[in-house]
């Protein structure tokens, strides 16, 4: 399991969804919070390449053994990637929810979208008030 | 809470879902040895000369058939068959029995056991303030505890008075998770001591998220999910522990269901493809039909898919019927099996 941590260069979505911009696409993830809260994640399925997905509303399931969490979109766009080796190894998103825990790669529509998310003071503050 | 515990509230209590993982906790059961605070579980002592007669009006086996030092299991039940608990009764002297209840059931079941005491000439008393219980289970678990034991554990399905860490505990050879193993009723008091005694001598502790993937992987009951007063232990696939000859409470619905066949019927299954069913699913048929709901439904560390129990249709229940499971919208294929799902 990783150490808490939230990285200066995400922007993140109060549902406790990263977003690692660059360019016109972005890489989502879910936060540390959120991989702890959840506990070890067993099953990953990632929605197909070419998916469009919606800022806030949820484009994918993340499954422990107890429990199943939606997870939201930190921002419009469509996909066009998936992490495919969460399928045989669901637990990277455990180890390391920032690196090779990610979900999946978005081709941003809105790139004003980002405007509206927090950067990793501003997330680690909506924490603390959880 | 010691151990780093994960807490979740449940029938009034403070519960430990989890301390290092669920996974891990698991496996650790299965390999070596883990320990369960189940001080939830409630207790009821039944004393007296007519003991074995209100137990016998009341509980579903044949409860004359426990030697003193015996265990037994039964399912409480209400005239029309609906299961009100499963239980385990321990039999601790010639007129002294101890029923062991689930926690959210605990008063309902004092409450039927008073209500049917009538004529019967003993005593009931309400233990779950005085006792706690903690359950030892694994292939190592058995050594663990002969450690800490003055005295020699009872086989399998049988019970003994013994001092376990300087503590006077029952215990008792059953448990709840296919392994072998004991659980030991404990003055409350004592618990924390025993607790971590066990820790000391090399069990780890484990959460109520692993004992419900142990306990469906060898598809024993949750009362909750699997069992519930709209079904009756026949079609629970509980009938075994049912004998009408007893005349308990329920017996001629018992009866009846056993001689008719029953429309549903309880049945473990896995998934064949990815993903993990949950409760509240529902099964789907060959010919497309819904047909069945998923009472349990978790994924197996042991078996690394998805597993659950369901009661279908009983033109679905053979082994090896193909059925899908529509988990959240998405059709998964699942296979009907046998018991248990997995063989410790």
């Amino acid at each position: 399991m990783a150490n808490e941590s939230y990285p200066e260069e995400l922007k993140y979505h109060p549902e406790h969804d990263w977003a690692r911009i660059e360019g016109d696409t972005a890489t989502f993830g879910i936060t540390w919070y959120a991989q702890d809260s959840l506990g070890e994640v067993v099953f990953f399925e990632p929605p197909d390449v070419g998916t469009t997905v919606a800022k806030d509303a949820t484009y994918a399931e993340v499954e422990s053994v107890k429990a199943v969490s939606d997870v939201y979109s930190p921002l419009s766009g469509e996909v066009v990637e998936v992490n495919e080796a969460l399928s045989d190894n669901p637990e990277r998103i455990n180890e390391d929810p920032y690196g090779e825990g990610w979900l999946v790669k978005v081709k941003l529509s809105d790139a004003s979208e980002v405007d509206a998310l927090m950067d990793a003071a501003a997330y680690q503050e909506l924490l603390v008030g959880d | 809470m010691a151990a780093g515990a994960r807490l979740v509230a449940f029938a009034g209590w403070e519960m430990p879902v989890q301390y290092e993982g669920v996974s891990a906790e698991h496996l650790a059961v299965r390999s070596g040895c883990g320990v369960f605070d189940v001080s939830h579980m409630g207790e009821i002592e039944t004393d007296g000369a007519g003991a074995l007669d209100l137990l016998q009006h009341v509980l579903s086996n044949d409860v004359s058939k426990i030697e003193v030092g015996g265990a037994q299991y039964s399912v409480l039940c209400r005239e029309d068959g609906g299961v009100l608990d499963d239980l385990f009764t321990y039999r601790v002297d010639d007129d002294r029995y101890v029923t062991v209840t689930n926690a959210a059931n605990h008063e309902r079941d004092l409450a039927w056991f008073r209500d049917h005491a009538g004529s019967f000439d003993c005593e009931l008393h309400d233990r779950l303030p005085d006792w706690a219980m903690l359950a030892v289970q694994g292939p190592e678990a058995r050594g663990i505890v002969a450690g800490l034991a003055e005295g020699e554990l009872p086989p399998r399905m049988r019970t003994a008075r013994l001092r376990v860490a300087g503590a006077a505990c029952l215990v008792c050879g059953t448990g709840y998770t296919g392994e072998d193993g004991v659980e030991i009723l404990c003055p409350a008091e004592r618990a924390d001591a025993l607790w971590n005694a066990l820790l000391d001598a090399g069990a780890t502790p484990a959460g109520l998220g692993a004992r419900d993937t142990l306990r469906l992987e060898v598809c024993f009951h949750l009362y909750g999910n699997d069992l519930s007063e709209d079904r009756n232990p026949s079609e629970a696939g509980l009938g075994w522990c049912c004998k009408e000859e007893t005349g308990f409470i329920g017996s001629e619905a018992v009866a009846a269901a056993r001689a008719e066949g029953t429309a549903q019927r309880l049945v473990p299954f896995v998934l064949t493809s990815r993903g993990i069913p949950r409760e509240g699913n529902a099964v789907i048929g060959a010919d497309g039909t819904e047909s069945g709901v998923v009472t349990s439904g978790t994924h197996s560390p042991s078996l690394e898919q998805g597993i659950g129990m369901a009661y279908v249709d009983a033109a679905l229940a053979e082994p090896g019927t193909e059925v899908e499971i529509d988990v959240r919208g998405k059709r998964r294929p699942a296979r009907i099996e046998s018991k248990p799902l997995y063989k410790p």
